[in-house]
């Protein structure tokens, strides 16, 4: 008996949590969820970009007072970087607020694969910038979901470009041999497809090692790169699995000059820990780098003054603190696009996706909302969502990122081909239509 | 009162044989199917089915078939995520390159009989090595097919990310498109395996697996043969996984890689089986619907409250009361979940009117 009463005291509390979630709040809000991690093997990384997100929706509220008056709520989900818990989170969130979830970003390459059947079906876009599927960049067949910056393909693109500088061209590159240690998860097996690609046409041997989730055991991995002395190891790592290599190398004397992370492997939590081991170390920058940049200063003045900063203030200018912020700007800045169309008020994420696909943001507008210096211009269109794919390279000098290159722009030549094969493959297994981007306005 | 037999007569065989001897529990169930079948479409919300109904009643399915396996046959596992993994990609691999077959039904059968095949292939060493070396041994299992899955990239389509996604699913010209379609589906195959289960364990099938479980040289010398017995348990037992790892993919994931059905999926369901009960059909609901239920419960109830605290503090203090949880069933009753209910159901036949 004292079993079903408290079976049936938990069946009444969740039915009435759930009719809770399902009632609309005040009328003038955008909802927007954040799916998160600040906790697990992740969390190291996670905590800084969430905190990066949270500030900068509480900037335009504090600031602007929201999206031309429309107030951003904003509700974060910590995900521990699962997937299955991830689509709870997603599934949780979407239908809050008055017009729904206005995108999504899933913050996890499983997870975006996972919400990339499902954004079709719920009208909710899916931003998964710098990471998730790197085909997905063909608006023609996922017209949901927006890689916006860069996807892997480019981020291994720009890593090769520097490695050839460096080495005095593609052709010098005949006979090296290149490592690729990997998560082992969706996330570390895309740069595979490009740098097989890039292998065949300069002739040096690719070697992919996989590490399995989440990444604190790698020595036999290193004795391996020790064994076959690689020209360069490439890095696909993520949480712990970052600073874990960089010690391994470290430990088996792999020069780390010539170890290159890609964009999610390169920020503090992953060089620190291994002390003075990660002088040396290059990774690829997602356009921005660490630093104090415009934006900063509003957040000091009205959130960090008034001491309403999600993070330590010494913390902001950091890798990804500095991620969170961008993440959440091209969301904002995609839903006051989408605003010009629909009008100010809050919007559904069917709406939200053609303020995403319109997103064109000059050197004089980034300037205006203080990111001059960490983004580049972008412009997004029905046929390239990923809308830039420059970056630079960057190298951690013991203390600080350097920023050690110029620009560098993936190369099209290559990745083109590639994305229109398996977004077409893509499309005809699932047997979807495509769009015809020429006839998009 | 009203929870009791008495003056209900078995007049011949089959009244005797029944699966619910007793009205009452037979009403019970019945009132519960027809619930499921027809007032919880009416009445859930998406969420409801996509993150609390679904996962609960694929999970059931596959903690039943490692009931079968552990707490029928006594032969411990360590592989069912793998043997979920090959039910799932056996299962794609049939959708994709078969179209024609493009039966959920036929596709989940062929998952569910390729993983009985893999499950027999595994079972094979369960002759000769028994308890903790045979859960080790099921574990290189675990192990041998997520690594095949991740490697082998004919499996998954050579898909650059290892990453498979499935679409269009339809039964018999039903197309499987909302959460409500998943979850009638999933649940009549739930039903349907839960009442195959059921009376195989009772039948000279099920009892030649306790016969095995309580002691393995009396089981033979009463002319059980050993190794058909147990290698028929890891067949059931795979089957069942193997149509819950279809299912999972298909129609809860719809896209998903090697790593949903890692070591963790494994431990998840035999602690399903652990706290729900050994050696219970009942109590592989009941232990799905903890493990599935309580952390989601956990992690909103604070919000329901309205008590706002920060998204870390509330992921520690699922993880923290989730497991005082399970060390405080597993004290109260070593036996399960399930032996509560029998213990409520004893309770009730003296109500109101203890001795």
């Amino acid at each position: 008996m004292r079993l079903r009463t408290a079976a049936l005291l938990g069946a009444a509390i969740a039915a009435a949590g759930l009719t809770v979630a399902a009632t609309a709040q005040a009328q003038n809000e955008q909802f927007i969820p954040g799916l998160i991690y600040r906790t697990g093997a992740y969390a190291p990384n996670g905590i800084p970009f969430a905190n990066g997100v949270a500030d900068y929706y509480a900037l335009v509220n504090e600031r602007d007072g929201g999206i031309n008056g429309v107030k951003i709520v904003y509700e974060e989900c910590d995900t521990g970087y699962a997937t299955d818990r991830g689509v709870e989170c997603y599934e949780r969130l979407k239908n809050k607020g008055p017009t729904g979830a206005a995108y999504v970003n899933p913050l996890s390459t499983g997870i975006t694969f996972a919400l990339t059947e499902k954004a079709p079906v719920d009208k909710i876009p899916v931003i998964s910038m710098g990471y998730g599927r790197s085909e997905s960049r063909d608006g023609s067949v996922f017209q949901w979901n927006f890689p916006l910056l860069g996807t892997y393909w480019s981020a291994a693109d720009i890593i090769m470009q520097h490695i050839a500088l460096k080495e005095g061209g593609f052709d010098k590159l005949k006979g090296k041999k290149i490592v690729l240690v990997y998560h082992d998860s969706p996330y570390g097996k895309e740069p595979i497809a490009l740098l097989e690609q890039r292998a065949k046409m300069h002739g040096f041997t690719f070697t992919p090692m996989p590490v399995t989730h989440p990444g604190v055991e790698q020595k036999a991995t290193w004795l391996q790169i020790r064994q076959n002395r690689p020209d360069y190891v490439l890095l696909w790592g993520w949480g712990i699995m970052n600073s874990t290599s960089i010690k391994e190398a470290a430990a088996v004397g792999f020069p780390r000059e010539k170890l290159f992370g890609v964009w999610w492997s390169g920020a503090e939590p992953d060089v620190r820990p291994a002390e003075g081991g990660a002088k040396g170390y290059h990774a690829a920058m997602l356009q921005h780098g660490s630093g104090q940049f415009g934006v900063h200063a509003d957040l000091k003045k009205y959130l960090y003054d008034k001491g309403k900063g999600a993070a330590k203030w010494d913390e902001t200018g950091e890798v990804l603190y500095n991620r969170g912020l961008v993440n959440a700007m091209l969301g904002v800045e995609s839903i006051r696009k989408a605003q010009t169309k629909f009008g100010n008020k809050p919007l559904t994420g069917e709406q939200v996706r053609w303020g995403i696909e319109n997103l064109d943001l000059s050197a004089a507008r980034l300037k205006e909302l203080g990111f001059e210096g960490m983004l580049q211009p972008l412009k997004v269109t029905c046929s390239d969502h990923e809308g830039t794919r420059a970056g630079r390279i960057q190298q951690w000098d013991g203390a600080k990122w350097v920023v050690v290159s110029d620009w560098y722009q993936s190369d099209d030549k290559v990745i083109k081909p590639m994305v229109d094969a398996a977004a077409k493959k893509y499309a005809d297994e699932k047997k979807l239509s495509v769009r015809d981007c020429s006839k998009e306005g | 009162m009203f929870y009791r037999e008495a003056g209900q007569f078995k007049t011949d065989y089959a009244a005797d044989q029944q699966i619910f001897p007793i009205l009452q529990d037979r009403l019970f169930v019945l009132a519960v199917i027809a619930v499921a079948f027809l007032a919880v479409p009416a009445l859930a919300s998406p969420y409801l089915y996509t993150e609390i109904l679904i996962p609960f009643l694929i999970l059931s399915l596959a903690a039943i078939g490692l009931n079968i396996l552990v707490g029928y046959c006594g032969q411990v596992s360590l592989g069912t995520g793998g043997f979920m993994a090959v039910g799932a990609y056996a299962a794609y691999n049939l959708w994709l390159r078969v179209p024609e077959l493009n039966n959920l039904i036929v596709v989940f059968l062929f998952g569910g009989l390729m993983a009985a095949a893999v499950g027999i292939l595994f079972g094979i060493p369960s002759l000769r090595i028994k308890g903790f070396y045979l859960a080790v041994a099921t574990l290189a299992s675990q192990f041998f097919l997520d690594w095949m899955f991740a490697r082998v990239k004919w499996l998954t389509n050579h898909t650059p990310s290892g990453s498979v996604a499935v679409g269009h699913l339809e039964v018999f010209g039903w197309h499987i498109d909302t959460p409500a379609d998943r979850y009638l589906l999933i649940l009549g195959i739930v039903v349907v395996a839960t009442v195959v289960a059921k009376n195989l364990v009772r039948g000279h099938i099920g009892r030649s697996w306790m016969a095995i479980r309580d002691m393995d040289i009396a089981a033979e010398i009463i002319g059980f043969r050993p190794l058909r017995t147990k290698l028929t348990a890891f067949a059931v037992s795979s089957f069942f996984i193997g149509v819950a790892g279809a299912m999972w993919g298909f129609l809860r994931l719809g896209s998903w890689e090697p790593l949903a059905f890692d070591i963790n999926r494994s431990f998840q369901i035999l602690f399903m089986v652990i706290i729900g009960g050994l050696g219970s059909l009942l109590g592989s609901f009941l232990g799905a619907a903890f493990i599935v239920l309580v952390p989601i419960v956990l992690n909103q109830l604070p919000g329901w409250l309205g008590v706002r605290m920060s998204t870390a503090l509330l992921s520690h203090l699922e993880f923290m009361v989730f497991g005082a949880m399970i060390v405080f069933f597993l004290i109260v009753e070593p036996h399960g979940l399930a032996r509560l209910w029998s213990v409520a159901k004893e309770k009730l036949r003296l109500w109101p009117f203890p001795h």
